[in-house]
Protein backbone atom coordinates (compact mmCIF):
# COMPACT_ATOMS: atom_id res chain seq x y z
CA UNK A 1 0.00 0.00 0.00
CA UNK A 2 1.51 3.53 -1.33
CA UNK A 3 1.18 6.53 0.55
CA UNK A 4 -0.96 7.56 -2.14
CA UNK A 5 -3.41 5.05 -0.89
CA UNK A 6 -2.61 5.28 2.93
CA UNK A 7 -3.47 9.04 2.42
CA UNK A 8 -6.73 8.48 0.48
CA UNK A 9 -7.83 6.02 3.45
CA UNK A 10 -6.94 8.87 5.95
CA UNK A 11 -8.47 11.75 4.26
CA UNK A 12 -12.06 9.27 3.29
CA UNK A 13 -12.26 8.41 7.20
CA UNK A 14 -11.54 12.01 8.36
CA UNK A 15 -14.43 13.24 5.64
CA UNK A 16 -16.87 10.90 6.48
CA UNK A 17 -16.51 11.57 10.65
CA UNK A 18 -16.13 14.95 10.17
CA UNK A 19 -19.70 15.40 8.50
CA UNK A 20 -21.28 13.05 11.05
CA UNK A 21 -20.18 14.83 13.24
CA UNK A 22 -21.30 18.69 11.62
CA UNK A 23 -24.64 16.65 12.00
CA UNK A 24 -24.88 15.21 15.77
CA UNK A 25 -22.78 17.74 17.23
CA UNK A 26 -25.19 20.59 19.45
CA UNK A 27 -23.16 23.39 19.39
CA UNK A 28 -23.70 24.94 15.69
CA UNK A 29 -20.68 26.65 15.72
CA UNK A 30 -18.84 23.25 16.15
CA UNK A 31 -21.23 22.23 13.19
CA UNK A 32 -19.29 25.32 10.88
CA UNK A 33 -15.91 23.76 12.06
CA UNK A 34 -16.25 20.34 11.07
CA UNK A 35 -17.74 21.25 8.00
CA UNK A 36 -14.38 23.21 7.33
CA UNK A 37 -12.48 19.78 8.17
CA UNK A 38 -14.79 18.03 5.68
CA UNK A 39 -13.90 21.09 2.94
CA UNK A 40 -10.05 20.15 3.63
CA UNK A 41 -10.39 16.38 3.22
CA UNK A 42 -12.46 16.60 0.47
CA UNK A 43 -9.39 19.21 -1.02
CA UNK A 44 -6.88 16.71 -0.51
CA UNK A 45 -8.95 14.41 -2.15
CA UNK A 46 -8.68 16.88 -5.14
CA UNK A 47 -5.06 17.09 -4.72
CA UNK A 48 -4.21 13.22 -4.79
CA UNK A 49 -6.84 13.45 -7.94
CA UNK A 50 -4.17 15.96 -9.76
CA UNK A 51 -7.11 18.83 -9.78
CA UNK A 52 -4.95 21.35 -7.76
CA UNK A 53 -6.80 24.61 -9.25
CA UNK A 54 -9.92 22.88 -7.83
CA UNK A 55 -8.60 22.10 -4.47
CA UNK A 56 -7.56 25.84 -4.26
CA UNK A 57 -10.68 27.20 -5.18
CA UNK A 58 -12.46 24.63 -2.85
CA UNK A 59 -10.40 25.86 -0.19
CA UNK A 60 -10.38 29.75 -0.68
CA UNK A 61 -14.24 30.16 -1.45
CA UNK A 62 -15.59 26.88 0.54
CA UNK A 63 -13.33 26.48 3.62
CA UNK A 64 -12.86 30.31 3.51
CA UNK A 65 -15.17 32.39 2.28
CA UNK A 66 -18.24 30.50 2.80
CA UNK A 67 -17.92 29.50 6.11
CA UNK A 68 -16.72 32.69 7.30
CA UNK A 69 -20.24 33.95 6.08
CA UNK A 70 -21.98 31.03 8.09
CA UNK A 71 -20.08 31.71 11.34
CA UNK A 72 -20.83 35.45 10.44
CA UNK A 73 -24.51 35.28 10.85
CA UNK A 74 -24.19 32.46 13.34
CA UNK A 75 -22.56 35.49 15.62
CA UNK A 76 -25.12 38.18 14.20
CA UNK A 77 -27.75 35.72 15.57
CA UNK A 78 -26.05 35.11 19.53
CA UNK A 79 -27.28 30.96 18.94
CA UNK A 80 -25.47 28.87 21.05
CA UNK A 81 -26.16 24.98 22.29
CA UNK A 82 -29.09 26.38 24.39
CA UNK A 83 -31.22 27.71 21.59
CA UNK A 84 -30.77 25.06 19.51
CA UNK A 85 -34.16 23.71 18.81
CA UNK A 86 -34.72 20.25 19.97
CA UNK A 87 -36.86 17.81 17.93
CA UNK A 88 -39.02 14.88 18.60
CA UNK A 89 -36.61 11.85 19.27
CA UNK A 90 -39.19 9.96 17.00
CA UNK A 91 -38.38 12.33 14.05
CA UNK A 92 -34.65 11.82 14.59
CA UNK A 93 -34.91 8.18 14.18
CA UNK A 94 -37.00 8.31 11.08
CA UNK A 95 -34.35 10.66 9.38
CA UNK A 96 -31.43 8.83 10.30
CA UNK A 97 -33.27 5.69 9.14
CA UNK A 98 -34.17 7.70 5.81
CA UNK A 99 -30.75 8.49 4.83
CA UNK A 100 -29.15 4.76 6.45
CA UNK A 101 -32.16 3.31 3.90
CA UNK A 102 -30.79 5.36 0.79
CA UNK A 103 -27.24 4.66 1.79
CA UNK A 104 -28.28 1.32 1.82
CA UNK A 105 -30.36 1.07 -1.59
CA UNK A 106 -26.99 3.04 -3.23
CA UNK A 107 -24.42 0.44 -1.81
CA UNK A 108 -26.65 -2.41 -2.71
CA UNK A 109 -27.17 -0.96 -6.46
CA UNK A 110 -23.79 -0.14 -7.06
CA UNK A 111 -22.04 -3.17 -5.68
CA UNK A 112 -22.68 -5.33 -8.21
CA UNK A 113 -21.45 -2.64 -10.87
CA UNK A 114 -18.67 -4.09 -12.74
CA UNK A 115 -16.11 -1.20 -12.05
CA UNK A 116 -13.14 -2.62 -10.95
CA UNK A 117 -11.38 -1.99 -14.54
CA UNK A 118 -11.96 1.68 -14.11
CA UNK A 119 -9.42 3.78 -12.49
CA UNK A 120 -9.39 7.25 -11.04
CA UNK A 121 -6.06 7.89 -11.95
CA UNK A 122 -3.73 9.66 -8.85
CA UNK A 123 -0.36 11.78 -9.24
CA UNK A 124 -0.66 11.68 -13.05
CA UNK A 125 -2.65 13.98 -16.06
CA UNK A 126 -2.53 17.69 -16.03
CA UNK A 127 -6.17 18.34 -16.75
CA UNK A 128 -6.24 20.06 -13.01
CA UNK A 129 -3.96 22.71 -14.01
CA UNK A 130 -5.18 26.43 -14.14
CA UNK A 131 -3.98 26.33 -17.98
CA UNK A 132 -5.81 23.74 -19.25
CA UNK A 133 -9.03 24.36 -17.83
CA UNK A 134 -8.74 28.14 -18.27
CA UNK A 135 -8.14 27.10 -22.09
CA UNK A 136 -11.33 25.21 -22.14
CA UNK A 137 -13.43 27.45 -20.49
CA UNK A 138 -12.70 30.38 -22.53
CA UNK A 139 -13.33 27.92 -25.60
CA UNK A 140 -15.98 26.11 -25.39
CA UNK A 141 -17.36 27.60 -21.99
CA UNK A 142 -17.63 30.91 -22.79
CA UNK A 143 -21.58 32.02 -22.62
CA UNK A 144 -21.65 29.65 -19.12
CA UNK A 145 -18.86 31.70 -17.82
CA UNK A 146 -20.87 35.41 -18.98
CA UNK A 147 -24.20 34.15 -17.50
CA UNK A 148 -22.39 33.37 -13.96
CA UNK A 149 -22.09 37.05 -13.63
CA UNK A 150 -25.03 37.71 -14.48
CA UNK A 151 -26.28 35.38 -11.87
CA UNK A 152 -24.11 36.84 -9.44
CA UNK A 153 -25.28 40.35 -9.90
CA UNK A 154 -28.80 39.17 -9.27
CA UNK A 155 -27.95 36.89 -6.06
CA UNK A 156 -26.21 40.55 -4.65
CA UNK A 157 -28.86 42.58 -5.73
CA UNK A 158 -31.56 39.47 -4.45
CA UNK A 159 -29.65 39.76 -0.83
CA UNK A 160 -29.40 43.34 -0.64
CA UNK A 161 -33.16 43.49 -1.39
CA UNK A 162 -34.17 40.26 0.94
CA UNK A 163 -31.35 41.82 3.46
CA UNK A 164 -32.81 45.60 4.13
CA UNK A 165 -34.47 46.18 7.51
CA UNK A 166 -37.64 46.81 8.01
CA UNK A 167 -37.16 50.66 9.04
CA UNK A 168 -35.52 51.52 5.82
CA UNK A 169 -38.56 50.01 4.21
CA UNK A 170 -40.81 52.26 6.26
CA UNK A 171 -38.85 54.91 4.85
CA UNK A 172 -39.03 53.98 1.46
CA UNK A 173 -42.29 53.14 1.20
CA UNK A 174 -44.37 55.26 3.73
CA UNK A 175 -47.45 54.30 2.47
CA UNK A 176 -46.69 50.58 3.99
CA UNK A 177 -45.12 47.83 1.66
CA UNK A 178 -47.05 44.83 0.45
CA UNK A 179 -44.55 42.21 1.87
CA UNK A 180 -43.19 41.39 5.50
CA UNK A 181 -45.23 42.18 8.49
CA UNK B 1 -7.86 4.20 -7.05
CA UNK B 2 -10.68 1.96 -8.76
CA UNK B 3 -13.86 4.10 -9.03
CA UNK B 4 -15.79 2.52 -7.28
CA UNK B 5 -13.82 3.95 -3.47
CA UNK B 6 -14.60 6.94 -4.76
CA UNK B 7 -18.52 6.39 -5.62
CA UNK B 8 -19.09 4.75 -2.09
CA UNK B 9 -17.54 7.69 -0.44
CA UNK B 10 -19.37 10.16 -2.25
CA UNK B 11 -22.71 8.18 -1.01
CA UNK B 12 -21.78 8.43 2.16
CA UNK B 13 -21.10 11.56 2.48
CA UNK B 14 -24.47 12.66 0.68
CA UNK B 15 -26.55 10.08 2.50
CA UNK B 16 -24.74 11.78 5.90
CA UNK B 17 -26.13 15.22 4.48
CA UNK B 18 -29.59 13.94 3.97
CA UNK B 19 -29.96 11.91 6.92
CA UNK B 20 -28.75 15.64 8.47
CA UNK B 21 -31.32 17.80 6.59
CA UNK B 22 -34.14 15.00 8.11
CA UNK B 23 -32.93 15.29 11.35
CA UNK B 24 -31.71 19.21 12.04
CA UNK B 25 -34.70 21.57 12.93
CA UNK B 26 -31.95 24.33 13.07
CA UNK B 27 -32.44 26.29 9.30
CA UNK B 28 -28.63 26.99 9.18
CA UNK B 29 -27.21 23.75 10.31
CA UNK B 30 -29.76 22.45 6.84
CA UNK B 31 -27.73 24.60 4.53
CA UNK B 32 -24.87 23.37 5.46
CA UNK B 33 -26.13 19.85 4.97
CA UNK B 34 -27.14 20.69 1.61
CA UNK B 35 -23.47 22.27 1.33
CA UNK B 36 -22.11 18.69 1.85
CA UNK B 37 -24.30 16.62 -0.60
CA UNK B 38 -23.14 19.46 -3.11
CA UNK B 39 -19.65 18.38 -1.96
CA UNK B 40 -20.28 15.06 -2.32
CA UNK B 41 -21.18 15.20 -5.89
CA UNK B 42 -18.26 17.76 -6.99
CA UNK B 43 -15.80 15.03 -5.86
CA UNK B 44 -16.94 12.46 -7.67
CA UNK B 45 -17.24 14.76 -10.58
CA UNK B 46 -13.85 15.21 -10.69
CA UNK B 47 -13.23 11.37 -9.95
CA UNK B 48 -15.34 10.52 -12.79
CA UNK B 49 -13.49 13.23 -14.44
CA UNK B 50 -10.08 11.43 -13.92
CA UNK B 51 -11.37 8.26 -14.61
CA UNK B 52 -12.50 9.44 -18.52
CA UNK B 53 -9.04 10.55 -18.68
CA UNK B 54 -7.89 7.76 -18.31
CA UNK B 55 -9.29 6.11 -20.61
CA UNK B 56 -9.43 8.27 -23.04
CA UNK B 57 -6.22 10.37 -22.46
CA UNK B 58 -4.15 8.77 -24.73
CA UNK B 59 -6.56 9.64 -27.63
CA UNK B 60 -7.82 12.48 -26.49
CA UNK B 61 -6.03 14.99 -24.51
CA UNK B 62 -8.58 17.05 -23.09
CA UNK B 63 -11.09 14.20 -21.89
CA UNK B 64 -12.25 14.33 -18.81
CA UNK B 65 -11.73 18.08 -18.79
CA UNK B 66 -15.54 19.17 -18.44
CA UNK B 67 -15.88 17.56 -15.71
CA UNK B 68 -13.93 19.73 -13.91
CA UNK B 69 -15.05 22.75 -15.56
CA UNK B 70 -18.51 21.83 -14.05
CA UNK B 71 -17.47 21.29 -10.20
CA UNK B 72 -16.41 24.76 -11.01
CA UNK B 73 -19.75 26.09 -12.15
CA UNK B 74 -21.00 24.12 -8.84
CA UNK B 75 -19.15 26.22 -6.97
CA UNK B 76 -19.82 29.19 -8.76
CA UNK B 77 -23.70 28.70 -8.02
CA UNK B 78 -23.62 27.66 -4.79
CA UNK B 79 -22.04 30.72 -3.53
CA UNK B 80 -24.78 32.72 -4.88
CA UNK B 81 -27.16 30.45 -3.04
CA UNK B 82 -25.52 30.69 -0.31
CA UNK B 83 -25.58 34.30 -0.17
CA UNK B 84 -28.91 34.54 -0.83
CA UNK B 85 -30.26 31.58 1.55
CA UNK B 86 -28.36 33.43 4.52
CA UNK B 87 -30.22 36.58 3.55
CA UNK B 88 -33.29 34.77 3.75
CA UNK B 89 -32.35 33.12 7.00
CA UNK B 90 -31.38 36.19 8.53
CA UNK B 91 -34.59 38.11 7.36
CA UNK B 92 -36.76 34.90 9.05
CA UNK B 93 -34.89 35.45 12.35
CA UNK B 94 -35.52 38.72 12.18
CA UNK B 95 -39.27 38.20 11.76
CA UNK B 96 -39.34 35.04 14.31
CA UNK B 97 -36.64 35.83 16.59
CA UNK B 98 -35.61 32.01 15.94
CA UNK B 99 -34.46 29.72 12.97
CA UNK B 100 -36.34 26.80 13.86
CA UNK B 101 -37.87 25.68 10.83
CA UNK B 102 -40.50 24.47 12.29
CA UNK B 103 -41.87 28.36 12.71
CA UNK B 104 -42.40 28.42 8.68
CA UNK B 105 -45.55 26.09 8.78
CA UNK B 106 -47.59 28.93 10.17
CA UNK B 107 -47.79 29.33 6.12
CA UNK B 108 -50.64 26.63 6.74
CA UNK B 109 -52.53 28.33 9.15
Amino acid sequence: MGITQVLFWFLSIMAILAAILVVISKNPVHSVLWLIVVFVAISGHYILLDAQFLAIVNLIVYAGAIMVLFLFVFMLMNLNAETEPQKNRWLKIAGVVTGGALLLVLVAALKKADLKAQIAEMNKGDIGLIHNLGVTLFHDYVVPFEISSVLFLSAMVGVVVIGRNEREQKDMWPHGNNYGA
Amino acid sequence: MPINYYIFLAVALFCVGVAGVLTRRNAIIIFMCIELMLNAVNLLLVAFSKMHHHALGASVPTAGIDGQLFVFFIMVVAAAEVSVGLAVIVMMYRNTHSIDVNFLNRLKH
